[in-house]
């Protein structure tokens, strides 16, 4: 293979936080270097990157690929076309699939169809309970050498204290990674929206923002019996932060995340019960939004991820309490955290650092950098191009988009995997 | 005299204006309940009741005032038909909607349901209450009632009491009473009260005494069996003792204060059965009669805005 220079780059880099004019080389499908001046070209090929933006791939925790059992929703295939269409390089796909993937024989199957059918890389989750019931722990260890990258339930609370103890020490011992949900269960039984005065106009069951707190403060406690290595899935109010802050503060092996929905939109936006809005957990209120933004960029929240939840038509035109939760987000995710860039809240650096950097650190790996011997899954985007969004020329199967119609800057111009530019992939 | 909605959904979509044009009909109807002249304010038109949750009182009430301006008027009891078989909303609304109805009655226990369907036909759609959301007609009866009563609906105190959580007629009142430039108390205990509620403009307060306070106008809400076993109130006595309306609570009043009641009453509960019936005080069976009349007016009002648009758009009725 021969090597290939991207020149005339504006090179984010989320290690050294910096946002400046440059050039990458990469060769058998990890970068060599990133310099300054013009490399040396001969015998190389050239991309010329005409000063937009070059970033480490991003890094997507908790994506839903509805195989198996619904494939009409999404397929490994739409679901990695969605990606490059992104900038989405390695998708860590949800076990939250009917069946659960919660044997080693069901992960290895996903991880087939994956390797057969997606263009980018696809890390697969696997269940942290059989069935996700909460009852009894999924066999941790041969899950893992069967290539599961983290354990987690999804948006199901394993609400009996002793199970879950219990599971968190166990993947303790084998250095695995949990990810939570942090919702008290009962207090969010049935609620479509948060507690506030929308919800109270709109007469919709509601939960208190405090509910998130509440669950969050129940897992730090477990983390300091347990001592295991935990993420959560989405903080999404200012009353969780000074917890999540004082947990790592204590040293507990513990990082967050956040659904890119959550710092972009708030529960207004449900207006006249538009499912398409209906998130779990639901849309908070703006003060709890400018909250999470600044935890972003101040680096006490991790990770943004999409919550790539895609759901059918059906499951959507209800009655707002019936309809399903979540939204797609693979190909809106950067569109939609550009906006924070735009608002001048958070710079593009330590955007990388949340979308591509720390989702690597968290699972371990060498991509998400942009440093020699990394792996060369790279994208190249203009920030600042505008576009009106149509959610029927989304490449996933399913269209539930919150953004459909809305004015959005940032268009991903290739999307390189281990090297190989993958972008025409999605035509 | 303008009206200018398509659909009555809530309360919340309909200016000043509107509310005050739809009430002076209602007051011509009021007059002259059953004119035989009325009968061909609707004639040839079909009036379809759609309820999705049990009703006596408002199916009643829209049958009637459909009767009433000529409609044809049909009832479905959706919960014994098709969404037993699993049909969705959406889907119940299309094949209603290919039997061409003009005016369509619905009630749903989903807040937004109503809206929802009306996105799907092209009938006049009318709320007979969704969820917790709103029930419009309600509160225009309540208006209806309290400006033939009182002689004005502006600068008035009003206080709503009781369960105002789980209230649809409580959202659409607060909204009406507001837009109408009058003084709206909230009273009841805390667990019933929505959150951030306060932010809509009204007072809210935990102590019948002290919210009754030289209130003009003093509105009951049914409190649901359901909800008197220690989950929300820790009993009906308790209920009864602290919230339900007496002679004692209600002397904080105004002398001339009037007192209504969406129905059906629990007496004893949240209602002492004297005050109920004291035909100086209870404007309940007013309430009643002023619904029939504020249904007519709605279906006439709805009616000539679809024959407008027909005639714009050039489809025959």
């Amino acid at each position: 293979m021969t090597c290939t220079v991207f020149t005339n780059a504006r090179i984010i880099d989320p290690v050294a936080l910096t946002d400046q004019p440059g050039c990458l080389v990469f060769e058998d499908g990890q970068i060599v270097e990133v310099l300054e001046g013009t490399p040396d070209t001969t015998d190389a090929e050239v991309f010329d990157c005409k000063g937009k933006c070059l970033a480490p791939g991003i890094i997507d925790i908790g994506v839903k690929v509805s195989e198996p059992g619904e494939r009409h929703k999404e397929s490994f295939r739409s679901a990695g076309m969605a990606a490059v269409a992104g900038g989405v390089t390695t998708i860590v796909t949800r076990p939250d699939t009917l069946p659960a993937i919660d044997t080693p024989e069901t992960l290895e199957f996903v991880a087939s169809r994956a390797n057969e059918d997606a263009a980018v890389h696809v890390l697969p989750m696997a269940a942290l309970t059989k069935g996700r019931d909460g009852r009894e722990m999924t066999e941790i260890g041969f899950l893992q050498d069967a290539g599961a990258a983290a354990f987690t339930d999804c948006d199901r609370v394993v609400t009996d204290t002793k199970v879950y103890s219990r599971a968190l020490t166990y993947a303790k011992s084998l250095g695995a990674l949990v990810i939570g949900h942090v919702q008290e269960p009962v207090l969010s039984n049935g609620a479509a929206v948060t507690s506030g005065k929308f919800a109270s106009l709109r007469g919709l069951p509601s939960v208190s923002a405090m509910a998130e707190r509440m669950g969050l403060d129940r897992d730090i406690s477990l983390l300091e019996m347990t001592g295991a290595k935990y993420h959560v899935d989405q903080i999404t109010t200012a009353r969780a932060l000074p917890a999540l802050e004082r947990a790592k503060r204590n040293g507990l092996d513990i990082t967050a995340g956040i659904g890119v929905h959550h710092l972009t939109l708030n529960e207004f936006d449900v207006a006249d019960y538009r499912t398409f809005f209906k998130l779990k957990p639901p849309l908070r209120s703006e003060d709890d939004r400018q909250a999470v933004i600044q935890a972003v960029a101040d680096g006490l929240i991790d990770i943004i991820c999409s919550m790539h939840t895609p759901q059918d038509e059906e499951s959507k035109r209800l009655p707002y309490e019936e309809a399903a939760s979540g939204a797609v987000g693979l190909e809106t995710l950067l569109p939609a955290a550009l906006r924070l860039y735009h608002s001048d809240q958070i710079d593009l650096p330590r955007l990388f650092r949340a979308l591509s950097l720390n989702p690597a650190r968290r699972l371990g790996l060498d991509a998400g950098r942009l440093l020699p011997g990394a792996p060369a899954d790279l994208i190249v985007f203009d920030p600042d191009a505008p576009f009106v969004l149509n959610r029927t020329t989304l490449k996933s199967k399913s269209k539930n988009t919150p953004f459909d119609g809305a004015r959005m800057q940032g268009k991903v111009i290739s999307t390189w995997v281990a090297g190989r530019n993958v972008t025409d992939a999605i035509h | 005299m303008s009206f200018g909605a398509k659909h009555l959904l809530g309360i919340e979509h309909l200016n000043p204006s509107d509310i005050s044009t739809l009430l002076d009909l209602a007051d011509q109807y009021a007059d002259r309940p059953t004119d035989i002249a009325h009968r061909n304010v609707l004639a040839g038109m079909t009036q379809i009741n759609m309820f999705f949750e049990n009703s006596t009182r408002t199916l009643a009430s829209f049958e009637l005032a459909g009767k009433r301006l000529g409609a044809d008027v049909m009832n479905m009891a959706m919960q014994a038909s098709s969404i037993k078989k699993g049909e969705t909303l959406i889907d119940t609304a299309l094949t209603l909607n290919a039997m061409h109805p003009d005016l369509l009655v619905v009630r749903h226990p989903h807040s937004g349901a109503v809206d929802l369907l009306s996105q799907k036909v092209n009938a006049a759609v009318l709320n007979a209450g969704d969820g917790k959301h709103e029930h419009p007609t309600q509160a225009l009866l309540d208006a209806l009632t309290i400006r033939r009563r009182k002689g004005r609906l502006h600068r008035l105190s009003v206080a709503i009491c009781g369960d105002i959580a789980h209230s649809r007629v409580a959202r659409s009142n607060i909204i009406l009473m507001g837009k109408m430039e009058n003084r709206v108390r909230l009273i009841g205990p805390p667990t019933l009260m929505p959150s951030q509620i306060g932010e809509l403009g009204v007072e809210v307060f935990d102590s019948m005494e002290e919210g009754l306070k030289d209130v003009d106008v003093v509105m009951m809400l049914r409190l649901q069996r359901e909800r008197m076993d220690g989950g929300f109130i820790p009993s009906e006595r308790e209920y009864f003792h602290r919230y339900g309306l007496d002679a004692t609570k209600l002397s904080h009043a105004k002398d001339d204060a009037i007192v209504m009641h969406p129905g059906p009453m629990n007496r004893g509960v949240e209602i002492d059965g004297t005050i109920a019936d004291d035909i100086n005080r209870s404007v309940i069976q007013t309430q009643v009669e002023m619904g029939v009349a504020v249904r007519m007016a709605a279906m006439d009002l709805l009616a000539r805005n679809l024959r407008e648009s027909r005639v714009e758009t050039g489809v025959m009725v």
